[in-house]
């Protein structure tokens, strides 16, 4: 999009406002993230640049609300840092015990949703399948639906069932979440999968089993995994749902900080977030890495 | 042309299309498709029923809740029986009030009174400790039960407390969708407006629509450049560029919305950088949060990803040459923007629109923790009735309209765009 040499003093104008017109926008995207980096590490409990820190003072930065996350909810937050000490941090540690909870819910809820998300993708990819639109409609429907009506329809579902307060309750409703993203991703895959390979290895002996592992498969992995990683974050980041369903105890991350903001905001939150948005970089590229895969395992090759 | 047979020999032939095992070859194709459909339903099944249990029935039953409200017709059944004989018109008799002793007594011994008490809250505020302080006494009334209750009460004379009750002796009623666009039965069983000071849902309605509404449209202001910018320049820095539209995609939606906390705090970033160039004083730090203003802004920044991906995913198949062809044959770069581009990328517009929209109206966690009092949306409202006011039947009828409102659009979304279209990134 260079501008022509024929452009006139107007479009010259022109075409450098829409330029930073566009700068503005990103800024606005990106800014609000990076922020959060420095303020985590201030010294002092203010959520704003201190003098110090504007002066690149190291006194102005400390680790002490990193710190503060592993102390927080700690038995003996002051003993000295032995062995033992660590010990406590895994053991009692609010934020390390919501991590662990975060962890455990999403990696299962990531299998479920990816399993039978990839199983009916394989199905909904085909062009033989009946009632394709309304079917997808419903399987997408979680996606779209309020999370305030799935989190009360849960609610009182829940107790009837008596899943309320367990961590199957909560991993079923994540996987319930997540698996849109599983579906979205993996038949958008499935879409550039020549279905004559399948020909093929029929042809060469391979029964359906053997030809989806061997064959289909490996190809559409990029998708799968991304949809999997779709489904992690969705999990990870979920909190109304564990706020209608999950018990007193089952703290996850999103919830600590939910509370966190809610009653009494500290600096630690800005910490959290910054190890969140450390985390969602790397799956940022991640997923980038498998979408490049994919398109290579596919023949196109960006430009 | 007349080597081919035509006329009764060639129907003949064709009929006696046969497989290798003497079957027609019709029904054996028929067959085959049929198993082929078959599979293809079983590859689905599991995930359908795992959203059938999981999501769609929970919902229904959500749904059924708002019709179905029986704390006070499982637990009066005198009463109700008393209702069920004596059709509306008849003043409670001493048979009408007997009932509701011997009711009040076995709702105080089983503890259900409460329950009760609360249902006929929702409909005549005020009355819930009407009947948990009568249902105290109720062991030591004697009769005439008239005289008695009025003696302890005499609110139990009035017209609209009976009224109530007859209505809640049915298990199946619309009054809390009534309740929810504010509206009531008066004594006469007309529907009339709720008296003004609770007159909130409708406004709160149409609050909703209105922020999403306003989001959606900054969104397309902001997303539109930035899609087109994306769409035109060459792959490797457009690769570069969409980083900084997915990184926020991928990041906590708390994180994002911690983030505007601390700049838009009254102490925050925003207003002290604002203070520190001069553009404001000391005193004069703008409000931008815990209102409107807000939940506006964080929710736009939560949501902008939602409009740049379907705007840059048409954009992207739009070829120059049309712009170029415009050009060449006059038209001004205005006008060649306004005839020839914006058109082509209407499906975009539509697309982002929509998404961002339905995703708007649902919001929940932003409005809650940035919005204040003014910033609220009716997923704050059912929340509320959720886990504060305990008026599940009235959450249930807010939810089922604003399900219903947020399913109309995702018809239409479906039928514009196609959910088999949805990408992400």
């Amino acid at each position: 999009m260079a501008l022509p040499i024929y452009a006139s003093p107007l479009e010259r104008i022109w075409y450098w406002t829409y330029r930073v017109i566009c700068a503005l926008i990103f800024i606005f995207l990106i800014a609000p993230i990076l922020v959060i980096i420095p303020l985590s590490f201030n010294a002092e409990p203010y959520f704003t640049f201190t003098q110090k820190m504007l002066s690149l003072d190291p006194e102005g930065y400390s680790l002490r609300w990193y710190d503060r996350l592993l102390t927080f909810g700690m038995q003996n937050p002051d003993a000295p840092r032995d062995a033992a000490w660590w010990g406590d941090v895994w053991r009692n540690s609010a934020w390390v015990k919501a991590a662990k909870n975060s962890v455990i819910i999403g990696f299962f809820s990531t299998i479920l949703a990816t399993v039978l998300g990839t199983i009916a993708a394989l199905g909904l990819s085909r062009a033989e399948m009946p009632f394709r639109k309304p079917i997808m409609a419903i399987l997408i429907s979680p996606m779209i639906v309020p999370i305030i009506i799935t989190a009360t329809g849960l609610f009182f579902f829940y107790s009837a069932t008596g899943l309320a307060g367990s961590y199957v309750g909560i991993i079923l409703a994540h996987a319930t979440l997540g698996i849109p993203f599983v579906i979205i991703t993996v038949t958008a895959t499935l879409m550039g999968f020549d279905r004559s390979l399948l020909r093929a290895a029929a042809n060469l002996g391979a029964g359906p089993v053997r030809s989806f592992f061997k064959v289909q498969l490996p190809l559409i992995m990029p998708g799968v995994i991304s949809g999997a990683l779709f489904a992690f974050v969705t999990s990870f980041d979920e909190v109304v749902v564990v706020l209608f369903v999950a018990g007193h105890d089952q703290q996850t991350i999103p919830r600590q900080m939910w509370n966190g903001i809610r009653e009494q905001i500290s600096p630690s939150i800005l910490a959290v977030a910054t190890i969140l948005v450390v985390l969602s970089i790397a799956l940022l590229t991640a997923v980038e890495l498998l979408r490049r895969r994919s398109e290579r395992l596919r023949g196109v090759s960006p430009a | 042309m007349s080597d081919i047979p035509i006329g009764p020999t060639a129907t003949a032939r064709q009929q006696r299309l046969e497989t290798a095992d003497g079957t027609p070859l019709k029904s054996a194709l028929a067959r085959a498709s049929r198993r082929q459909k078959l599979r293809a339903l079983a590859l689905v099944a599991p995930l359908a029923l795992f959203i059938i249990v999981t999501f769609v029935l929970p919902i229904g039953q959500m749904l059924l809740r708002s019709v179905n409200n029986t704390q006070f017709s499982d637990n009066m059944p005198a009463l109700v029986q008393w209702f069920a004989e004596n059709p509306p018109g008849i003043d409670p008799d001493e048979a009408a009030f007997a009932a509701l002793v011997s009711d009040l007594r076995n709702g105080a011994a089983q503890r259900t009174v409460g329950s009760v008490g609360t249902r006929i809250n929702y409909e005549v505020p005020g009355t819930r400790s009407l009947f948990t302080a009568t249902a105290r006494r109720a062991a030591d009334l004697e009769p005439p039960y008239r005289e008695a209750l009025l003696e302890v009460n005499s609110d139990w004379a009035r017209e609209d407390i009976w009224a109530a009750m007859r209505g809640a002796s049915q298990a199946y009623t619309a009054n809390f969708y009534l309740a929810a666009v504010d509206r009531k039965r008066d004594l006469d069983g007309n529907i009339v407006q709720s008296d003004p000071q609770n007159r909130v849902y409708v406004q709160l309605f149409l609050r909703t629509f209105m922020l999403s509404g306003v989001i959606t449209l900054i969104c397309l202001l902001l997303g539109f450049p930035v899609a087109h910018l994306l769409a035109t320049l060459p792959l490797r820095k457009s690769n570069l560029l969409m980083i900084l539209v997915l990184l926020p995609f991928w990041t906590s939606l708390l994180v994002r919305t911690t983030s505007w906390i601390v700049l838009l705090q009254g102490q925050g970033v925003v207003n002290n950088v604002l203070v520190a160039l001069g553009v404001i004083g000391d005193d004069g730090r703008l409000a931008l949060m815990y209102n409107q203003a807000g939940t506006i802004i964080a929710m736009t920044h939560v949501l902008l990803p939602f409009m740049i991906l379907p705007l840059y995913s048409v954009m992207k198949t739009i070829p120059p040459s049309y712009a170029r062809a415009a050009r060449s044959l006059g038209a001004t770069s205005w006008t060649t923007f306004r005839r020839i581009y914006l058109p082509q990328t209407i499906p975009g517009i539509g697309a982002g629109s929509i998404l961002v929209f339905i995703l708007a109206m649902g919001y929940y966690i932003t409005p809650a923790l940035v919005g204040g009092a003014t910033g609220q949306l009716i997923s704050n409202q059912i929340a509320f009735h959720m886990q504060n006011s305990l008026n599940w039947s009235l959450a249930a009828a807010l939810a089922a309209l604003l399900l219903g409102a947020v399913l109309l659009l995702y018809w239409v979304y479906d039928r514009l765009v196609g959910i088999d279209n949805m990408k992400l990134g």
